[in-house]
């Protein structure tokens, strides 16, 4: 794994990994990686192992779904500095949905084998973790409540 | 508006029916339509007089919730009933107004300019509290920005003889509220009936100018102190006989319990049947409704009375934002009480307690804000 | 003649001739309006709204949407949803509408000066915010950052796409557009349009924001620019209710004790907020 000078700053910096401590910053910093997708690359695919998150550096993902026959649906963008993926955390550890760059991406990716390793063995750092997730999740599910509103669709009585 | 306070401290009296007759003739003469109380259908509703003799004389109503009712009262006495189904927003606001007529001109249409028939009211016996629905009628027509000119014209030229009442009725609350039963303005003429065994007449007062031309023109006598006195001790004892009282500032009451179970247990009764805001005189929601001839070149613009109880009343796209009973009843009471205050700056209601006597299940709203009151807090 | 029985009552419809129908989207029209009679200044402010009348047809409210500074034609875009709406998109240029108006209580642009801008906007929400867009952009040195928010609810449905583009474009102008649904053909974003609202690019603390959309948008805007730090009293929403006389008289409108017709449409946030909560009201 090739680290980058400045990816240690970035995770301090991003309110995601707020308030955890030096070493747990350490630690996730380690299993962190830069990478670079083109346009219309895949980051990942429905079905696949889900075995790391990402943050968003510069760029945007579309979450989508396939069907046969048809174009593919998008469910919802990631852009700058948002966190991706947590089905890393959920059994049975695979993607729901495919990600795909729409755009030239930078994003930051995080080894989730190695740390859901570290998470079951340090309950401290796995109850850091999963609150901040939790949050995450809270907030996709909200936003998808909202889409699923269809707000301005046309009422019918 | 042209009935002004009454600040002179003259009075009159004149003799009851041959008094009340010249009246009723003299505003005839003048070119005025008299209307007042007739008893039809086994109720006092208002309607065309053509001389005191069309009055419900001896007639007295017994009131209470989702009660009325016509019984023999005293012998001879012109004015022993209170307020009926009736008020006089049929003849100020009419139920139906015609507001302009369009015709089509090819791609074009223009506004057909009528002329101006503004209908000239006599009012006969309008008691206090009717008269503080005119007024409350003139704030909402006239809100400071826009006027509508047709009620201005209708109220500019009707003439007003007021009725000072000497009994209070069933449903009556008007005490309470400050809107009487002592008319303090807005008419042009005041009669107090004093009925004796040996003596009927009535105390007359003038309210404007217009009232004291044409008190002057019927045979009266200078009023005794002693009539006078008995005018004063008449109204007292029907302001001291209110069987009803509405709660102390209702309105900051209301407003904080707009969650309030009450409006459900009321929802439980009520039938949304209208009824209230047809009869109270302060009620003024109505709807535009625009309609065409079949040939397709005439249009009309028609305002009608219309309430808030109806399922459409808030009807935006998709469906109606007060869908249930409860919540139609809380905009109805929490208007009448409270809201009307920041729009209006007084109270919307009068006390004349019709909304209690025609309810059909006897819905009394001094009755739902005392509950509010007393277990407010305690949901 | 006609103008001068409309000054007299308020009631009566003043004739404007159709300019102009456009088709904005699938379901949404704009329609341009020109007084009928001699030089007749139709001054407006952003956020009023007109009373148009479809002659035998019937009347409804629809928000301005054109340039303040341009009165000269006035602006209309509506979706057809009703009797009144669907027939006035039949009409062409030449045949006559009512107008009554203008009607309401306006956007604060003059009162943002000197503040960062926050616009939140959705659907169709968008037309009745226009004409606050075109004065802020008249005068864009008066104001800090200014923020463009659009959600739409798929890509076929932006209003008003190429000028939402053109204002992309500018310089000194943030503009963000998402949409609910979309297909991977669509390379922008798709998600809320309060998401957007997370994303900074003003400083809440010195943020105006003019919030106009379905009511549920409005709400959860409301409560993420809250959350963000911006003041309630300087948050402004545009609400609409059902209206009969779009002059107070006809009691359909009422909020509480303000009429949305007088008293509104638009209002500052504090002045609804507890009202907002109360179900049916």
């Amino acid at each position: 794994m090739v680290q980058e000078i400045g990816l240690d700053q970035l995770i301090r910096e991003h309110p995601f990994f707020e308030g955890m401590d030096e070493e747990a910053l350490t630690l996730i910093s380690g299993c962190a990686a830069n990478e670079r997708f083109d346009a219309g690359q895949y980051i990942f695919r429905e079905g696949q192992p889900a075995d790391k998150f990402y943050m968003v550096r510069h760029g945007s993902v579309a979450l989508e779904v396939r069907a046969p026959g048809r174009d593919s649906i998008v469910l919802q963008t990631c852009d700058d500095g948002d966190v991706m993926g947590w089905s890393w955390l959920v059994p049975p550890f695979r993607w729901k949905w495919d990600a795909r760059a729409t755009q030239l991406s930078r994003l930051v990716s995080f080894d989730g084998i190695c740390l859901r390793g570290k998470l079951d063995a340090d309950p401290a750092l796995g109850y850091a973790m999963y609150k901040r997730f939790v949050r995450v999740i809270a907030e996709r599910l909200s936003y998808a409540r909202l889409q699923m509103l269809d707000l301005y669709g046309v009422e019918h009585e | 508006m042209t009935a002004k306070n009454s600040t002179n401290t003259a009075a009159f009296t004149i003799d009851a029916v041959t008094g009340l007759q010249k009246l009723i003739a003299i505003l005839a003469a003048q070119g005025y339509q008299v209307i007042g109380p007739l008893m039809e259908d086994g109720a006092i509703i208002y309607g065309e007089l053509e001389s005191a003799a069309d009055l419900p004389v001896g007639m007295r109503d017994e009131q209470d919730g989702g009660k009325y009712r016509l019984v023999k009262g005293r012998e001879g006495v012109y004015f022993d009933y209170v307020v009926g189904p009736h008020s006089w927003k049929r003849y100020l606001f009419p139920p139906e107004q015609k507001i302009c007529q369009i015709r089509r001109q090819g791609k074009a249409f223009r506004i057909v300019e009528e002329p101006e028939k503004t209908p000239r009211y006599a009012f006969i016996g309008a008691r206090s509290c009717e008269l503080k629905a005119m007024q409350i009628h003139d704030r909402v027509f006239d809100n400071g920005t826009f006027a509508d000119p047709g009620y201005k014209a209708r109220r500019e030229a009707a003439f007003i003889v007021a009725v000072n009442c000497t009994r209070a009725g069933g449903t009556c609350f008007c005490s309470s509220m400050g809107t009487g039963p002592k008319a303090d303005g807005g008419f042009d003429i005041a009669l107090t009936e004093i009925a004796e065994k040996n003596r009927h007449v009535f105390l007359v007062e003038a309210g404007s100018t217009k009232g004291q031309i044409v008190i002057s023109k019927l045979s009266a006598s200078e009023a005794s102190e002693t009539d006078r006195e008995k005018a004063g001790e008449l109204v007292s004892l029907a302001a001291a006989g209110m069987g009803r009282e509405m709660a102390d500032d209702v309105g900051p009451l209301l407003k904080r319990n707009l969650d309030h179970r009450q409006w459900d247990e009321v929802a439980k009764r009520c039938l949304s049947c209208a009824n209230c805001t047809l009869v109270c005189p302060t009620c003024f929601c109505n709807t535009v409704e625009d309609v065409t001839d079949l040939t397709g070149a005439n249009a009309e613009r028609w305002r009608k009375w219309d309430s808030c109880f109806t399922m459409d009343f808030s009807y935006i796209h998709g469906g109606s934002v007060r869908r249930e009973t409860a919540s139609r009843y809380r905009q109805w009471m929490t208007h009448k009480l409270s809201t009307w205050f920041e729009q209006f700056e007084t109270s919307g209601c009068v006390g004349c307690g019709r909304c209690i006597t025609w309810c059909p299940v006897g819905i009394d709203i001094t009755q739902e804000a005392r509950a509010i009151r007393n277990s407010e807090g305690r949901r | 003649m006609n103008q001068m029985l409309a000054a007299k009552d308020p009631m009566l419809p003043a004739p404007f001739r159709i300019e102009r129908v456009r088709k904005e989207l699938s379901d949404t029209f704009t329609i341009d309006l020109v007084s009928a009679e001699r030089k007749r200044d139709f001054a407006f402010l952003p956020g009023q709204f007109n009373m148009l009348y479809v002659f035998g047809v019937g009347e409804i409210p629809i928000s301005i949407s054109g340039d303040p500074a341009r009165p000269e034609t006035i602006v209309h875009t509506t979706r057809a949803v009703g009797t009144v709406t669907n027939a006035m998109w039949k009409l062409g240029a030449g045949q006559t509408i009512g107008v009554r108006g203008p009607f309401g209580t306006a956007w604060p642009v003059e009162d943002a000066e000197g503040y960062d801008v926050v616009i939140v906007t959705g659907g169709i929400g968008l037309a009745p915010l226009r004409p606050a867009i075109y004065q802020i952009l008249a005068n864009r040195s008066a104001y800090g950052n200014v923020c463009i928010l659009y959600g739409a609810r798929t890509p076929e449905d932006i209003l008003y796409r190429k000028e939402l583009e053109k204002w992309r474009g500018q310089f000194d102008l943030q503009v963000d557009v998402t949409v609910d649904h979309a297909t991977g053909r669509w390379g922008g974003k798709v998600g809320v349009v309060t998401k957007l609202i997370t994303r900074g690019g003003y400083d809440p603390h010195q943020t105006v924001a003019l919030v106009c959309g379905p009511e549920i948008m409005m709400r959860f805007a409301v409560e993420t620019l809250v959350d963000r730090g911006v003041h309630p009293d300087r948050i402004h929403v545009s609400l609409e209710r059902n209206m009969k006389c779009g002059v107070g008289f006809c009691g359909h409108c009422q909020f509480g004790g303000d009429f949305v017709c007088k008293d509104g449409p638009v209002f500052s946030y504090d002045q609804v907020a507890d009202r907002f909560a109360i179900q049916e009201l």
